[in-house]
């Protein structure tokens, strides 16, 4: 069960408007490495992970599922007063005939969200790396909005996200340390 | 071979209404490649014929898996 609070994990302020920065957001909102994708991966891998590990995932997925609302109030605020002639210059054409200003889970290129984003394999080492990996690539994904943005305030927020990929990997790094603890237990007790 | 030590355990949560007869204890592989950050050299070394049955040059990484275990 969770608790709802009715604000933002961090402070989203748009200065400009700019559709085409929304639709380079897109692929944290809907891609592969994106904060969808993350939350449910954690979410659903939580369940067969050994006991000690369980409350990172599940607290991590819940970090991304506020992430993910970050990202759309950046998207929906880029774009809500975009007229059509300017979504379809910013290479939104499609969407707004498909959507109109509604969101959705979709990557940069308008390829919508899928299950193959995302795995579990049922072995926590394997698990692990693959959030390990995740991690990492949404950090990269990060760098390369931040590094494409003009606009000061989503750039800022850009930062913010960065980091929490890196205290997120470092989180499961951890575990995979705490499980290396496991090793061998039977033989000392 | 001695897998013991490339397993970890862990006691899951077991509730009194659980459907299906409860595993108490589950075991999971925690592969010797997880132990070694860099490979030193001259490491002992399986002869061609145990390298090749075993898929390894070194027993050191050799962690075996059966499914008498019961891992799964």
């Amino acid at each position: 069960m969770w608790v709802y609070e009715k604000k933002l994990l961090y402070p989203v302020e748009v200065t400009t408007c700019n559709p085409m920065l929304a639709k380079y957001l897109m692929e944290q909102y809907g891609g592969a490495d994106g904060e969808l994708a993350a939350a449910l991966r954690y979410m659903n891998q939580r369940y067969t992970v050994p006991d000690k590990v369980i409350g990172v995932l599940t607290d991590i997925s819940t970090e991304e599922f506020s992430h993910l609302e970050m990202l759309a109030t950046m998207i929906y605020k880029l774009t809500k007063d975009a007229t059509p002639e300017q979504l379809e210059k910013a290479g939104l054409g499609a969407h707004f005939v498909n959507h109109g200003h509604s969101l959705f889970y979709e990557n940069a290129g308008g390829v919508p969200f899928t299950a193959t984003y995302i795995q579990s394999k049922g072995d926590p080492i394997a698990d692990l790396y693959e959030d390990i990996a995740a991690e990492e690539k949404a950090r990269a994904t990060y760098q390369w909005l931040i590094d494409i943005s003009d606009d000061p305030g989503v750039s800022d927020a850009l930062r913010f996200l960065r980091e929490r990929e890196n205290i997120h990997s470092l989180r499961f790094r951890e575990s995979v340390e705490i499980l290396k603890e496991e090793r061998d237990r039977k033989k000392i007790f | 071979m001695n897998q013991s030590q490339f397993r970890g355990t862990y006691r899951p949560y077991v509730s009194p209404r659980d459907p299906c007869p409860p595993i108490l204890e589950k075991t999971f592989v925690l592969p010797p490649q997880l132990f070694t950050n860099f490979q030193k050299p001259g490491l002992p070394q399986n002869s061609p014929e145990e390298a090749l049955k075993q898929g390894s040059l070194w027993p050191q990484f050799v962690d075996g898996f059966y499914r008498e275990e019961g891992i799964s």
